[in-house]
């Protein structure tokens, strides 16, 4: 039926194959941007100035720590935490037919999204290890040694590979790119919400038990312990107090949650 | 005759709205089917249907006897679709749109990159191919949507709306680029707004309406059912009732009479119209004509004749 150049359309399913591809499509779109990945690692730049140039030159920490070495792992989780890229993607192949297009075609469905999950990974832990660099310009130091810090930077990357996953589940139930782009300043109050910038032990009593089981706070304490950078007090707080097993618990409930929703969501038909 | 696709009795409900209320299609294999009708027929919900990304409430439906809900995954192997807005990736080059899509119809890196190269030459892509799509026009851009959905030229194929806010060269190209599919075997099941799209493409018309089929036929059999309009534009609001009688003889409806445009106009079914014929009556009848034609039908009078119901349509039917 075909014309006899045409391929052949594959007979039987590729998961990997499929994956790999559209890992390649999130890659291959990055390289087209470089002013979107300039203004991706610009912002944790600008963070580190403003809090620690400006707000840190008011803050003092309890304790005798220094707020740039106090700021940066917080600043790490931040951009860990980060679903708005995921978001805003998965909402405007959504929204232009891209997902529809895919549905339609004879291909692992769910393989898509654990491609874009893990493309978007490699980027993230890329974007990680730079602002590194640029946090060590501005003082910051790592007091332990080489394995703690790795182990900081696996719990980071295994954080933002999870959280890759709530931005495109978020994305697909929005399906509209303008809506997502909106919806994203949202994020940044729940950066706030944590003891990202300053110690959560001056709130108030309810707040500062959101702020303390704020995934963020578990995530940022883990990293300042594995990298010896002040710590906050833990106002008894369970995850504050056991941080890195804390940080473990809250990924893989975030995995066993979003990565079913997000490609059940992906898959199913409408 | 083996059918390519079927669809009996497709019922799909969003909320309260009948999207579809029990749509029934045939398509044989090797032809183009056209779906007609305007917004919110029903159209878009079909197409969704047959290509597995909507299950259907009710009814059945089947790609080379696939069933599209028990046996998704052998329909996906049969269909390419292009959807109405142009789902290849902005930030991408033409040519690495299809190569993404040629690794994922498992063609690997290397074949999928020939067969890129192929289509972007063989469709007349291959000057832009290196750039970003963003930079394409709308119609390019429909265009490689439409080859997107070939890459591996599918059996059967499934356009939704393809030239629908094109202009008339962009359209032009995009129907060319069909029939090269249909001329290689592909059984084309395409919707539009547009009589015109239909009657050049298509062997047969399906036209829907609320969400089911109210006419279906050939482009000529469904023309000769709608009929032609013709039009005569007077000098004088006094000649517009002898002109009304004149044009009456043709039809059996009374003609309208527009009297601030000095026009008068009426659909005639059947026979073609002699228009030196229609001339010399006016001329007989005394009447002073500025203007004597005939006008292609409207998909409004599709609806006026097929449902006695006139509609908008969006001002869009050609």
């Amino acid at each position: 039926m075909s014309a006899p150049t045409a391929p052949a359309i594959a007979a039987r399913p590729r998961p990997w194959t499929d994956g790999s591809a559209a890992a390649a499509r999130v890659l291959l779109k990055l390289r087209h941007d470089p002013a979107g990945i300039a203004i991706t690692l610009a912002s944790p730049v600008v963070l580190v100035l403003v809090f620690g140039y400006v707000f840190g030159s008011a803050i003092a920490l309890p304790g005798a720590g220094d707020y740039r070495e106090f700021l940066v792992p917080g600043l790490f989780a931040t951009i860990a935490f980060n679903v708005v890229p995921a978001m805003i993607t998965m909402a405007r192949d959504s929204g232009r037919g891209v997902v529809d297009r895919f549905r339609s075609m004879p291909i692992t469905r769910v393989a898509v999204p654990f491609g874009q999950a893990a493309a978007n990974a490699a980027y993230g832990l890329l974007c990680l290890l730079l602002m590194a660099a640029c946090a060590v310009v501005v003082g910051w130091r790592i007091r332990t040694g080489l394995g703690p810090a790795l182990g900081a930077l696996g719990l980071l990357a295994a954080f933002q590979f999870a959280a890759t996953w709530i931005g495109m589940y978020l994305g697909l139930v929005i399906g509209r790119e303008e809506t997502a782009a909106q919806l994203s300043v949202l994020v940044f109050p729940v950066g706030m919400l944590s003891n990202v910038f300053v110690p959560t032990a001056g709130m108030p009593a309810w707040l500062r038990t959101i702020a303390d089981w704020n995934p963020l706070s578990a995530l940022t304490a883990a990293v300042r312990e594995l990298c010896g950078n002040p710590l906050a007090p833990t106002n008894g707080a369970w995850p504050l107090e056991h941080p890195v097993l804390a940080t473990l618990l809250w990924t893989a409930l975030l995995l066993v949650v979003f990565v079913p929703l997000a490609t059940v969501r992906y898959a199913r038909p409408r | 005759m083996v059918a390519a696709v079927v669809a009996e009795g497709l019922v799909r409900r969003y909320g309260t709205v009948h999207a579809l209320s029990g749509l029934d299609l045939v398509v044989p294999a090797g032809t183009v089917c056209a779906v007609l009708g305007p917004n919110g027929a029903g159209k878009t919900t079909a197409i969704r249907v047959l290509a597995t990304l909507t299950v259907p409430d009710a009814g059945r439906a089947a790609v080379l006897g696939h069933d599209v809900v028990r046996a998704p995954g052998l329909v996906r192997r049969s269909i390419g679709l292009a959807g109405q807005h142009a789902a290849v990736d902005d930030d991408l080059t033409g040519r690495e749109n299809l190569r993404i899509l040629g690794r994922m119809h498992h063609l690997g890196r290397r074949g999928a990159a020939r067969r890129a190269d192929e289509l972007l030459e063989r469709f007349d892509l291959a000057d832009a191919a290196d750039r970003l799509v963003k930079t394409w026009s709308g119609g390019m851009r429909r265009r490689l949507d439409l080859v997107a959905s070939v890459v591996v030229a599918p059996p059967v194929l499934f356009l939704d709306e393809p030239t629908t806010g094109l202009d008339p060269r962009s359209r032009t190209a995009i129907w060319a680029t069909v029939r090269d599919l249909v001329a290689r075997g592909t059984t084309v099941l395409l919707t539009t707004q547009y009589l015109e799209e239909a009657d050049r493409l298509a062997d047969d018309v399906v036209v829907v309406d609320g969400g089911r089929a109210v006419a279906t036929g050939s482009p000529d059999a469904l023309k000769a059912a709608i009929g032609i309009r013709v039009e005569v534009v007077v000098e004088a609001g006094a000649d517009l009732p002898a002109a009304a009688s004149v044009l009456a003889s043709w039809t059996d409806a009374s003609p309208e009479v527009d009297e601030d445009g000095l026009r008068v106009g009426a659909v005639v079914v059947g026979s073609p119209v002699p228009l030196p014929e229609v001339v010399r009556r006016l001329d007989a009848a005394g009447v002073t004509a500025l203007d004597v034609g005939v006008r292609r039908p409207t998909l409004d009078d599709v609806f006026l004749r097929l449902t006695g119901d006139p509609r908008t349509t969006g001002g869009r039917a050609a």
